[in-house]
């Protein structure tokens, strides 16, 4: 039983993973057909998955109505327009218009999802101004830093902030391209060889935990 | 008498234009040759390009090939390169088809960004590279006549036809110093872990890591929940790999601690996953009992649908730590903020280096970069996990070595206008 909870598991990763990386470094269409087919398989589990997702978020929301738990009308609207957008769905075959008329399926999409999603999006323009607010009130050296270089970009990126410090543009451009993109590279050199060297501990079999943990 | 004088004067004229046309021509002599030479020049048609070469493109998967050739003397923007192509074998250029042309002044071998190991000829030689596509079609395996052709105005030098077979090919060597430099980083780190094995290694403090006692202390001693988040990709990403293991070490303390863990997913595999890892960790800190089958729950794939539940539970169930582990987008500021004003404390590990920014202005502690990677090992302190710690340090000490070294040499081989600097630069290109 073990074995077929962890050595065969290892086994597969294992040879998954050094076909996958030699894979990168062989261009011949056999290989290329290879990753596409993988590819597919990936969709294939992630479609299954994707039932044990909603089985999930169909036990979690039952649970709390039967008992009742705080804010249990929010799931019973989670399971009514669930289940709504579902039978609508089936409805309109899965089609958002036909002959260039909405479907009710388009009409929920367009109409509920999408202003749903922009109102969540928008919120964004105000959580960022309140972030800057508690950030840059200099409290620290290094907000006093973080504040005067952000006011630099800020000026040099508006068309009246360049025309008020016309140093700003020059100063601004030097702040990115410099400063900012040096230590975005450092950190993405950093995150690159955490990503190999990650790579290499779970194709060797060093880094189990992601099967359940456990050293067995 | 009239008329007598006026025949004299005619006579004389017609002598005087004589002469003159006369000394003209001797004067004229020794340059008539020139134009004569010129004339002949313009009409002769252009010499053929020199020096063709035709093969399949190297390192590719095939549907292509390659044309080399000599720079000729009318290589110029007025000149141009037609490429004639035809299947079989043709010698007769009249019957292939023009499938590119270009100016005689472009397509040189440096354009091409194939390093010196795999260079077909010196950088001043033409070099065409004809793929499949636009109208073209190279089939693997089928011979093609192919040649190239100078034009200038209504003159044509037509180089003679050369066969060649596009095929695919096993093996990219543009990438084999990619190749090298990732067995070169695989040995270190198996060098370093085996090193670690023998002795310990001294970790730097990492205060993000450190606060996760703290956090779940402080959720344990409130009676409310821990709120762990593994970001917006899937298992197949490293930073949701890493996320994942960090779970494990977190929810072996809050079994620990006998605190309540709420892990909301965007992707049902990594809920699957991430459910075996919490099982375990419960299980290792032989509180098997305490494990909730729905503590790990999935919500939605879709971001700001998502990004609205979690922000809904952070307001019911006001939790006293949120971790914020894997790759985040938009939503992060979205998600941290909302927890930031529930005062819970706040803990984030991400590699997404655009959505850092809004991590340090609303975390209390923020993993950047490598520090998510590293946190497995510190939290573990395996000799293992700290081995590969010390291989990635000795990984980025020769980058940093490469990167002085490259300054230096391409500084050099601009000073001095030599081309060896590059030799070296090439083979530290591509590290990705």
């Amino acid at each position: 039983m073990i074995i077929l909870r962890r050595q065969v598991p290892l086994l597969i990763t294992l040879i998954t993973g050094l076909v996958f990386a030699a894979q990168y470094y062989v261009p011949h269409p056999a290989s290329e057909q290879m990753l596409t087919s993988v590819t597919k398989w990936l969709q294939i589990i992630g479609g299954f998955a994707l039932v044990l997702g909603v089985s999930s978020l169909f036990h979690v929301h039952a649970v709390k109505i039967r008992r009742k738990e705080a804010g249990w009308g929010y799931s019973f609207v989670l399971y009514v327009s669930m289940l709504g957008t579902i039978a609508v769905g089936l409805w309109s075959n899965g089609k958002e218009a036909v002959d260039g008329t909405m479907t009710a399926f388009g009409w929920i999409y367009n109409f509920m999802m999408v202003p749903l999603q922009g109102t969540m999006f928008a919120i964004l323009a105000f959580f960022i101004a309140s972030a800057a607010y508690r950030s840059f009130r200099a409290r620290s050296r290094e907000a006093a830093v973080l504040l005067i270089a952000a006011v630099i970009v800020m000026m040099g990126r508006v068309p009246l902030g360049e025309y008020l410090i016309p140093i700003s543009g020059d100063l601004s451009q030097w702040i990115l391209n410099v400063l900012n993109a040096s230590v975005r590279r450092a950190i993405l050199i950093g995150v690159s060889l955490g990503t190999v060297a990650l790579s290499i501990k779970i194709i060797f079999g060093m880094e189990r935990s992601y099967l359940g943990g456990g050293k067995e | 008498m009239k008329r007598e004088t006026f025949n004299v004067k005619r006579d004389y004229a017609r002598s005087a234009c004589g002469a003159v046309l006369l000394l003209a021509a001797v004067l004229c002599w020794p340059v008539m040759p020139v134009y004569a030479q010129y004339a002949d020049q313009t009409k002769k048609t252009l010499s053929p390009p020199q020096d063709v070469r035709a093969f399949d493109t190297p390192s590719d998967g095939g549907g292509s090939v390659t044309l080399v050739w000599s720079p000729a003397p009318y290589d110029s923007a007025a000149t141009r390169y037609q490429i004639l192509l035809r299947e079989g074998t043709v010698s007769d250029p009249m019957a292939m088809t023009v499938v590119a042309e270009f100016p005689a002044n472009q397509h040189y071998v440096r354009e091409f960004k194939w390093p010196w190991w795999t260079k077909p000829a010196a950088g001043d030689q033409h070099q065409f590279t004809l793929r499949s596509g636009k109208g073209v079609e190279l089939k693997n395996g089928t011979v093609y006549s192919i040649t190239v052709a100078a034009v200038l105005s209504d003159d044509r030098g037509v180089a003679q036809p050369l066969t060649v077979t596009p095929q695919p090919n096993w093996m990219n060597w543009n990438q084999i110093n990619n190749l090298f430099l990732a067995l070169l980083f695989g040995s270190i780190v198996f060098y370093a872990i085996r090193t670690a094995r023998k002795r310990e290694i001294f970790l730097r403090r990492i205060p993000g890591l450190d606060a996760v006692d703290e956090a779940i202390g402080r959720a344990t001693e409130l009676g409310k929940p821990i709120l762990y988040l593994t970001g917006a990709h899937d298992m197949s990403d490293p930073s949701t790999i890493a996320a994942a293991v960090i779970l494990g070490r977190v929810a072996k303390r809050t079994a620990a601690y006998e605190t309540d863990l709420l892990v909301p997913h965007r992707d049902p595999i990594t809920m699957a996953v991430c459910q075996e890892i919490t099982k375990q960790a419960y299980l290792e800190a032989g509180k098997p009992d305490l494990f909730k089958e729905d503590a790990n729950f999935f919500i939605t794939s879709d971001q700001f649908s998502y990004t609205a539940a979690v922000d809904g539970i952070m307001l019911r169930k006001k939790p006293a730590a949120n971790f914020f582990m894997g790759a985040y987008f938009a939503e992060a500021l979205l998600l941290t903020e909302t927890g930031a004003s529930t005062g819970a404390i706040q803990i984030a590990g991400t590699d997404s280096d655009h959505q850092l920014p809004f991590f340090v202005t609303t975390c209390d502690y923020t993993l950047i970069g490598e520090e998510l990677y590293a946190a497995s090992a510190y939290l573990s302190r395996e000799p293992v996990q700290v081995g590969t710690l010390r291989g990635q340090d000795i990984g980025k000490a020769l980058i940093l070595g490469v990167l002085a070294a490259g300054t230096v040499l391409a500084t050099l081989g601009v000073m001095l206008d030599a081309p060896w600097p590059q030799l070296f630069l090439d083979l530290f290109k591509d590290v990705k």
